[in-house]
């Protein structure tokens, strides 16, 4: 069986969940083979984390020549990679990083790209939501190593024992790639809640919130959920860009979407349309989110939230 | 300084979007317009300009329809000095990687008047929304790339912008020539004045073929595709779920039951 590269998600070595969707997802394509691209001191440990969701190989690439600077250098290293081993397929996370170095791949290796992928079958067909959520795409690599980044919740992970065989890889990086250059970097605050793009439940406020987010945060806890927001909320200043869902922020697939005060435009819905289930409180009987629950409250949110924070805390005793 | 901002026609993303028998984006029963996120690319481009106060020229370029024109018009009417427009039946179809070949040899030949300093594009297209072909552009045109700007900061060939990346929020810096990427927090777009609109019918709009870009039909359009789409399928529209008002304070609790029928509470 022929090795499938998948790119490791991971912060300083810590490993981000979705490695292991991908590792799941690899394991339909062929025998799966993580990449590391990190700090090569941190490699053993990656690969035990990566070895128990199936990894047979673990390439340790060190970024003392990567980290620095924007994408390019990243595509290099998988380009001499993706050579070395003519993999049967490419697994990147949907990230916005891991979208560009998809795509400076696929030109440097004349490969087909597919992004944004929520499934991927063993055959390398890939499904995709578009247009806001509206139509669904299935699509091939047609030419080409098939490169395919996944979005986040796109397959449960299996734990699976591989042989895990770590082996270090020295990328040759060009001058030319290492010009766009990361001058200062400030790692995002935790907020004790799950990632928006991972959590299994999101509650989002908006212009109802009127810029008060405290009982949205109050529902997302007694949920155990991540806060996210519209982009109403995000123009007005009340939360920062990255709590953003929709066209041009997040796109979240969650098991249950929580919108409130939020009223649905066609931006909006682009970026949660296809969470499972969906809830809304609302003071517009009108608003068009309403046509996409599966159950909906007209009322207003500083009051049906904190009741609905209390009850859930209450019945989860 | 020379700038070259690209921008996309696409169909409307308000209107009802669909696709052709095969599986290609309809882009002529759907009216179609700039795309929004690429009028942040312009308006970037037209900052940088003024700001410059030179003899800075701002090139609008698409590729695309017929109607692809009405993009490049827009962005002359927002106050672009030259337009390019890229068309030709055998475009038709074309995948990111081959429209990022016709995007980049039409920025060669735009450079061969003129080096090209400046290279913007919006974050994302928003009929697509893969937001990949500015770095497609840039491995292409082997150049810098800085992308998914929201402040940008020139001094003479000096471009240092801050992102919000994947886990961090980053300074970029890199030098002249290169391909910038602006997000939709960058500032908002300007609206077309009238005086843009009559000023825009005099400017110079060019229209360019494969031919002229030396790039061969066979390498473009739906049968050079490195990808092929081979179902597309509307959405079931979510079957209509209960709506309760809130009036006499019940609303939380029929929430809460409903989330606890779901089993998440």
């Amino acid at each position: 069986m022929s090795e499938v590269l998948v790119l490791i998600d991971h912060v300083d070595g810590a490993v981000r969940k979705p490695t292991y969707e991908l590792l799941t997802i690899a394991k339909r394509l062929g025998e799966p083979s993580a990449v590391f691209i990190g700090s090569s001191s941190q490699g053993a440990e990656v690969a035990e984390k990566v070895k128990a969701y199936g990894a047979e190989k673990v390439y340790v690439v060190d970024d003392a020549q990567i980290k620095g600077y924007l994408v390019a250098p990243k595509a290099e290293a998988l380009q001499q990679l993706a050579e070395k081993t003519s993999p049967a397929a490419i697994l990147i996370p949907s990230t916005s990083e891991g979208k560009e170095v998809a795509a400076r791949l696929s030109i440097k290796i004349s490969s087909g790209l597919i992004t944004d992928a929520v499934d991927v079958e063993a055959d390398g067909s890939a499904t995709q939501s578009v247009f806001a959520g509206n139509f669904t795409l299935k699509g091939k690599v047609t030419h080409g190593t098939p490169i395919i980044t996944v979005k986040p919740n796109s397959a449960a992970p299996e734990q699976a024992e591989g042989a895990g065989a770590v082996e270090e890889f020295a990328a040759t990086i060009s001058d030319s790639a290492k010009k766009a250059q990361i001058v200062a970097s400030q790692p995002r605050k935790s907020t004790g809640r799950p990632e928006l793009t991972e959590a299994a439940i999101v509650v989002a406020g908006g212009r109802g919130t009127g810029g008060n987010f405290e009982s949205v945060e109050g529902l997302a806890d007694a949920l155990g959920g991540a806060v996210g927001a519209s982009r109403a909320a995000v123009d007005s200043g009340w939360i920062p860009h990255t709590f953003q869902i929709g066209q041009t922020g997040k796109t979240v697939s969650p098991q249950l979407y929580v919108a409130t005060g939020i009223s649905g435009a066609i931006q909006h819905r682009a970026g949660m349309q296809t969470s499972k289930t969906i809830v809304a409180v609302n003071k517009d009987e009108e608003a068009p989110i309403f046509e996409l629950v599966d159950f909906g409250v007209v009322g207003d949110l500083h009051t049906v939230l904190p009741a609905l924070t209390e009850e859930v805390t209450k019945r989860k005793g | 300084m020379n700038i070259v901002v690209c921008v996309k026609y696409v169909p409307d993303a308000t209107a009802d979007r669909q696709f052709e028998s095969d599986n290609t984006v309809d882009r002529v029963g759907v009216d179609g317009l700039l795309s929004e996120l690429d009028e942040y690319a312009v308006e970037q481009a037209l900052q940088l300009k003024e700001k410059a106060g030179d003899d800075t020229v701002v090139t609008a370029l698409c590729v695309g329809p017929e109607k692809g024109v009405d993009a490049v018009r827009k962005a002359l009417q927002m106050g672009a000095d030259k337009g390019v427009h890229v068309v030709d039946d055998a475009i038709a179809g074309s995948d990111a990687a081959a429209t990022s070949l016709v995007l980049a040899k039409a920025i060669e030949k735009a450079g061969a008047e003129g080096k090209v300093d400046l290279v913007v594009c919006g974050m994302a297209s928003t009929d697509g929304v893969m937001g990949i072909l500015p770095a497609m552009l840039a491995e292409r045109l082997d150049l810098p790339q800085v992308t998914l700007a929201s402040v940008i900061e020139t001094q003479g060939d000096q471009v240092r912008v801050k992102r919000d990346g994947d886990t961090a929020t980053e300074v970029i810096g890199a030098t002249m020539p290169l391909v910038l990427s602006v997000t939709d927090q960058s500032g908002e777009a300007r609206y077309p004045s009238f005086k843009g609109i009559m000023a825009a019918k005099k400017k110079p709009l060019e229209t360019w073929s494969l031919g002229d870009l030396g790039v061969d039909a066979g390498q473009v359009g739906l049968g050079a595709a490195w990808t092929a789409v081979e179902d597309t399928t509307a959405r079931p529209p979510r079957t209509a779920g209960e709506i309760v008002k809130d009036e006499d304070g019940s609303g939380a609790s029929a929430l809460a039951d409903f989330l606890a029928s779901k089993k998440f509470i």
